[in-house]
């Protein structure tokens, strides 16, 4: 790899390409040139900067500078401004609002190296994810290596010991679930990579995948070694087309390279990865619905008892884990189970990527150690609401909860959420202002289990119509009082009675909203007033 | 035996080298089914039976597969497909506003197609765009931080 000193990304997505950005490249390779700079400063046009109004964007690394709305004739000043006497043109940064994902959080950081110490995202944004080359130049395989040396005991001993927990939502420790797979006996076994990621607000996993694909297949093929599987899968939504791409391209590279195949690194493992293309459903996100539509089925959860462990894929003994779980284990097996545990909290160690959303200035993924408030998350790298004042957060996906302003300065780990009777879910905090009307928004999650739930048992099926049908009540005017018990008791029973997590967790926003916000509800009901104006409330 | 149509016998054909490509197991249903979706816009019942003759399935269990996810049709659809996301996140920024002002461009409610057969409307789940809501999608193109005076300019850009 050649080193440079400074590196130029041009956006050149459709929006930007319409706007000039070949103008713009050509600018700067002329300007590169005049100054001497080209041998020192690399330029790239690349393709997914995110979406702006304020493309093309010129992202400038090591300052990770985001300039933008561009013209070609800014270039000459940026290029001798920025690149020739070291300074950052002010009046040219994209405005922080106009940006979106990954490209709001390194503008957000105005110019600063990454003070995080990021573990999940560790190269994303900074290596070419279509090159095998640059993973590996980052430490790539180097943890393949390393846990091949080992016996697969002690690979799950080291996961064990960093107190690694599922990172889909449900936070089960992942080196005890590692720890049943391998010992349930099974002439054949498989790993699958739970990439279905479909949790309203949740796309952390699209990230990874997109931009560092090859730390998914080191991680699966480390997670194969230690329970014993030859074969593995990956089941990614079909809507990420680019995630698909990628995926398919990291696993050629590596079989070229002799790191997936067969007598990986001259030993006695050998391992093959599919890829297996989602076709729109929520539910293929629940690891035994998912792993009946790998079967070519419907996807139905299965019931449970027996487990995946044990009774899998086909029958077989078998291993789901999350993206984010996955991209956790090279770094672990790197550097030990200690160096994980010192991040984060001592109940939840490590860090955890999350989607910030909503009525906030920056909205985009942010990578942060366990036990960090949503008041931080708020005020520094959301740079504080756009409008209004906090009134709720929203943890995303079927496990999450809604969190009133009172838990704000809870510790966000899954233990003292536990405590506090809410949940982590999948990593999405959607942050809502006072603007958003609590009714409104219950209706909009229950309409959404009502839209996925996949029928199969009656619970789910009848209970989340029938909450949606209440709360569309409620909002139009027409709900009574013991409308607010039938909401509760349907909450209950669809928790007790349904299948699988779906159906158990639909009813939380009900709970949480009659916990936190009853008043407001009242107010529908007594007073047939919507405090926020939300609710249309015409009889 | 009743007489085959030029249209049915395309799709017996097209259907043929879908399996031939990607195989005729019982997993390779759903990717087969997305293709034949994505080459014919949907899945006709011709193509359903020769299906179940291909890969020695009765014809309701691809049926039921078929109707289960959401990116495989069993109905034509107009010539661009808009989706919205329905979803909180979307919603609370402004979705609201985006889909009344896009019913009402379309003269759609969603699942419907229109009668010339340009569009049809979807409403969809968390599309994992969230950081720019509201999020539409028209055919594969993404258009994001959407607001209700942009919509008008966005559908004109379609033929």
């Amino acid at each position: 790899m050649k080193t440079v000193r400074s590196m130029i990304l041009v956006s050149n997505d459709p929006e930007s390409k319409l706007r000039g950005s070949e103008k713009i490249y050509a600018a700067f390779q002329q300007q590169l040139l005049q100054y001497g700079l080209s041998e020192e400063v690399s330029l790239s046009m690349v393709s997914d900067l995110g979406y702006s109004y304020a493309s093309p964007l010129v992202l400038i690394y090591p300052e990770a500078v985001v300039y933008g709305p561009i013209k070609a004739q800014d270039v000459p000043y940026i290029v001798e401004e920025h690149l020739y006497k070291g300074r950052v043109v002010e009046e040219k940064r994209a405005p922080a609002h106009e940006l979106s994902g990954k490209v709001a959080w390194l503008s957000a950081r105005k110019g600063t190296l990454p003070a995080q110490n990021r573990v999940v995202l560790k190269n994303v944004g900074i290596i070419d994810p279509e090159s095998i080359d640059d993973y590996i130049a980052n430490d790539g395989y180097q943890a393949l290596g390393i846990a091949l040396e080992k016996t697969p005991d002690e690979v799950i001993a080291i996961i064990k010991n960093s107190g690694l927990q599922g990172r889909g939502g449900a936070g089960f420790p992942t080196g005890i679930k590692w720890g049943y797979v391998n010992k349930t006996f099974g002439d054949k076994k498989y790993v699958i990579c739970n990439a279905d990621e479909s949790e309203p607000g949740t796309f952390k996993d699209r990230v990874v995948l997109e931009g560092d694909p090859h730390a998914i297949i080191e991680a699966m093929a480390i997670a194969a070694y230690a329970v014993g599987a030859d074969e593995g899968y990956i089941y990614i939504r079909g809507e990420y087309q680019l995630a698909i791409e990628r995926v398919e391209t990291a696993i050629k590279q590596a079989k070229e390279f002799g790191l997936l195949g067969e007598n990986i690194f001259g030993s006695d493992f050998s391992f093959k990865i599919h890829v297996h293309a989602g076709a729109g459903a929520y539910i293929c996100g629940e690891e035994t619905a998912l792993i009946e539509s790998i079967e070519g089925k419907r996807g139905e959860p299965r019931s449970r008892p027996p487990y995946p462990t044990t009774n899998g894929l086909w029958g077989k003994p078998t291993l789901v884990n999350n993206v984010e779980t996955l991209a956790n284990i090279p770094a672990i097996i790197r550097n030990g189970a200690e160096w994980y545990r010192a991040l984060g909290t001592p109940s939840s160690p490590g860090t955890k990527v999350f989607t910030v959303l909503g009525n906030v200035n920056v909205t985009g993924l942010i990578e942060v150690p366990m036990g960090i408030t949503l008041r931080e998350v708020v005020s520094i790298y959301a740079k504080g609401m756009k409008s209004g004042s906090f009134k709720l957060a929203q943890t995303g996906g079927s496990s999450g909860s809604i969190i009133p302003a009172s838990l704000q300065d809870t510790p966000m780990d899954f233990e003292s959420y536990k405590k506090a009777g809410v949940s982590l879910g999948s990593g999405a905090l959607l942050i809502c202002n006072d603007e958003v009307c609590i009714v409104d928004l219950a209706k909009v999650l229950l309409n959404f289990f009502k839209v996925e739930s996949c029928g199969k048992c009656t619970p789910c099926r009848i209970g989340t119509k029938r909450a949606y049908d209440i709360l569309m009540g409620i909002s139009q005017g027409q709900g009574s009082l013991e409308d607010l018990d039938e909401l509760l008791s349907l909450n209950k029973e669809m928790l007790e009675l349904s299948n699988c997590g779906l159906g158990q967790t639909a009813g939380v926003p009900l709970r949480d909203m009659l916990n936190y916000f009853r008043a407001e509800v009242e107010a529908h009901i007594r007073l047939g007033v919507c405090p926020t104006g939300v609710c249309p409330m015409h009889a | 035996m009743p007489r085959v149509t030029k249209n049915e016998e395309e799709t017996i054909l097209g259907v043929q080298k879908i399996v031939e490509r990607i195989g005729k197991t019982r997993a390779d249903l759903i990717s087969v089914l997305q293709a034949v979706t994505n080459e014919f816009g949907f899945i006709s019942q011709t193509a359903m039976e020769e299906l179940s003759g291909l890969m020695n399935l009765p014809t309701k269990e691809i049926y039921s597969v078929a109707t289960f996810y959401r990116m495989l049709s069993t109905q034509p659809r107009g010539r661009h497909v808009v989706q919205f996301c329905e979803s909180a996140p979307c919603h609370v920024v402004g979705g609201r506003e985006v889909i009344a002002t896009l019913k009402k461009a379309l003269a759609l409610e969603p699942g419907q197609t229109s009668p010339d057969k340009k569009w049809t409307l979807l409403a969809t789940s968390c599309l994992g765009v969230c950081g720019m809501g509201p999020v539409i999608l028209i055919d594969t193109d993404m258009y994001g931080n959407v607001t209700p005076e942009q919509v008008k300019e966005i559908l004109s850009r379609y033929e």
